[in-house]
């Protein structure tokens, strides 16, 4: 076994997490080897999808994917993937929380039942309903700085920019945007969607992203816990190496700031 | 606006006309390895022609590889579940006269519409068995519609059931508002073949015998909202491959056309029914081209839900959980009322059924066939969809 390496904390609203790494609890091949994984990962907040939860208070056998959940200092964050618009949305958040649900939403709006891309003018409209309400809400974006703003000017708690399409195990297609939306952020920012190898995630953490959620690349692996596991360590590895700096002036980026010509053009002011 | 859209020929049947179907499925009887492994190395199929290539007889050796390319595409998309959902038949009355379906108007079967309270009670059994998901089908006519009888069943059901499709006879757009408005998420209409003179052939008399009215079904019941779009062809009416190709040809024009709708195709082989028909032999597809044909729609739809009826063996149903299937029916009975004849504990019918539209051949139940999926290393996920997202309470 590894040890734990020592890294900050990650606050999200009002709690504190010690894992940078958020699970995604779909596509499982059972129930069990979901808990397994979530439990393996070390993760502090995980997400389930409330079209898959009983939402009437009652026990439901045959959709009873929460009394997999109870795990200790592991929050259940609803999601609202499903929802085609903001009210939509909205109605089934406030449903989670009558239900007994924390008051925290991953707002997932994809019209788009194919891709499963957000849809952004929707996003914004329920995020602002629902941090009135007092949600926390983490919205899940296309990597748009702008909209990125927009959400953190309304009062959600977090942005979730996907790095390629979901399931699509592509990595980080939109880290020129992913950088720009790190840089300006003022919440935490979580790469969601398309983390397929834990080198993915290890490259996210590098680049400065609080947080990964990752769930296809666990969920369908031959072997689940251990690439549970695997994620964990990249995401530590990936959080460390950004604390101590390690890979400050790597990003292509920062070359383009930092570089100096070999005669510089303001030797000039020496002469 | 449906209207309009055919008017300029954008809706599928105005479509359909200028595809060369004929000349795909010639391709698809003839193409040789070397076309099939070009697409197979790419992974994808870009093209009806690419997808026809991968139907062809000679990618027989590459089966093993298709299933594999289908198989990684299937669990990343939908992971490692599968969707269970039952069918309740409501009514076998019909205004049609079709040669091959046991409803037809011209067998003597005995025929029965159910209660909306019937219903209920059938649909609370189903949901005991740990049903979530609900198709509702009927033969057509015209009284189910018309004094709000679908929509009573649709919004008693909700209380147990949280997803909701209809299999009818086609509507116009006006006509299924109300039926979206219910609380009713999922449109299926299979076209039963995409050949125009055998449909017309088969298709005796009523309104059925409409082949381009029945081709854009789905697109005006989009038009009213529904979510969940269903597509299909009744495999062994005509060659297989021209079938094949023309699903895959209504998939993508429904894609882009529909794209907010979850769409589905299924894949339903002929079966013996009441009226004793015959299909042509030739037009048979094997259990093996059956494979073909999942991995070859896996290839050129990535993202499209397969669904597999208790029509197929349950040794096959077995296999193709991990080939490429995302959905299956269980436990199902196809006559109106059949239902209240089944013993609850072992899920078996106590009597003959007559009225049945075809005879099943996966008869387990749905406790067993989701024990068979957890074996596979798949999880059967009954609740997928909460009305909640629809339905203001």
């Amino acid at each position: 076994m590894i040890e734990t390496l020592h890294t900050q904390s990650l606050t999200i609203g009002n709690r504190t997490f010690a894992s940078r790494l958020l699970l995604g609890t779909g596509k499982f091949a059972s129930n069990e080897v979901m808990r397994s994984a979530v439990i393996a990962s070390g993760t502090g907040l995980v997400t389930v999808a409330l079209k898959r939860v009983s939402l009437k208070g009652d026990k439901d056998p045959f959709a009873d994917i929460l009394d997999f959940l109870q795990i200790e200092n592991c929050l259940i964050l609803p999601n609202t993937a499903g929802a085609f618009n903001a009210e939509e949305a909205v109605r089934i958040a406030r449903l989670a929380v009558k239900a007994g649900l924390p008051q925290w939403v991953k707002l997932e709006i994809h019209p788009d039942p194919n891709y499963l891309l957000p849809d952004p003018i929707e996003t914004l409209k329920a995020a602002e309903i629902l941090v009135k309400e007092g949600f926390t809400v983490l919205p899940y974006i296309n990597a748009d700085p702008v909209l990125a703003m927009r959400l953190q000017d309304v009062g959600c708690a977090a942005v979730m920019p996907l790095g390629s399409p979901i399931g699509s195990n592509r990595g980080l297609d939109t880290r020129a945007m992913i950088e720009i939306i790190i840089e300006q952020a003022r919440v935490p920012v979580i790469v969601d969607a398309g983390i397929g190898v834990p080198s993915h995630a290890a490259a996210a953490l590098e680049m400065g992203a609080s947080a990964v959620l990752v769930n296809t690349a666990i969920a369908i692996a031959r072997d689940p816990v251990i690439t549970a596991r695997a994620f964990a360590w990249a995401v530590q590895a990936g959080r460390v190496a950004f604390e101590s700096g390690s890979t400050r002036g790597a990003t292509e980026r920062n070359h383009s700031l930092k570089a100096s010509p070999t005669s510089p053009l303001t030797a000039f002011l020496n002469a | 606006m449906i209207n309009r859209r055919q008017e300029r020929g954008d809706a599928f049947s105005g479509v359909y006309k200028q595809l060369p179907i004929g000349a795909l499925t010639h391709y698809a009887h003839r193409a040789e390895i070397k076309d099939a492994e070009r697409v197979l190395d790419n992974g994808r199929a870009r093209t009806l022609e690419d997808f026809a290539s991968l139907l062809s007889p000679s990618i027989a050796p590459h089966l093993e590889t298709m299933a594999a390319h289908s198989q990684a595409i299937t669990q990343r998309h939908f992971g490692k579940t599968i969707r269970l959902f039952a069918p309740i038949y409501l009514s076998n009355e019909c205004v049609n006269i079709c040669k091959y379906c046991g409803f037809s108007k011209n067998n003597s079967i005995p025929r029965i519409t159910i209660s909306e309270e019937q219903a209920q009670n059938e649909i609370q059994k189903l949901a005991r068995q740990g049903f979530r998901s609900l198709l509702i089908v009927a033969g057509e006519h015209p009284k189910y519609v018309s004094n709000g009888y679908v929509s009573t069943v649709i919004k008693n059901a909700l209380q147990v059931m949280p997803h909701i499709g209809i299999e009818l006879g086609p509507m116009d757009t006006e006509d299924y508002l109300p039926i979206v408005t219910a609380g009713c998420e999922g449109l299926i209409a299979y076209q039963e073949t995409y050949y125009q003179p055998t449909y017309e052939y088969l298709h005796v008399s009523g309104p059925k015998k409409l082949f381009h009215w029945r081709l854009d079904t789905v697109e005006r019941g989009y038009l009213a909202g529904f979510r969940r779009l269903g597509i299909g062809a009744l495999f062994g009416l005509h060659d297989w491959r021209y079938e094949v190709i023309s699903v895959a040809a209504h998939a993508l024009h429904l894609l882009k056309n529909c794209w907010k709708a979850q769409l589905t195709i299924s894949l339903p082989r002929m079966r013996p029914a009441a009226g004793g028909f015959q299909p042509d032999p030739s037009f048979a597809m094997s259990d093996r081209e059956l494979v073909q044909t999942i991995c070859a729609f896996r290839l050129l739809l990535p993202t499209v839900g397969l669904v597999l009826s208790t029509r197929e063996s349950p040794a096959l149903r077995n296999g193709l959980i991990q080939l490429g299937i995302t959905t299956m029916s269980a436990g199902a009975c196809t006559e109106p009322g059949g239902y209240s004849h089944f013993d609850e504990s072992q899920w078996t019918p106590t009597q003959e059924q007559p009225g049945e539209q075809f005879h099943i051949a996966d008869e387990r139940s749905p406790t067993e066939i989701a024990t068979i999926i957890r074996k596979c290393g798949y999880e059967a996920v009954w609740k997928d969809f909460d009305p909640s997202f629809v339905l203001s309470a």
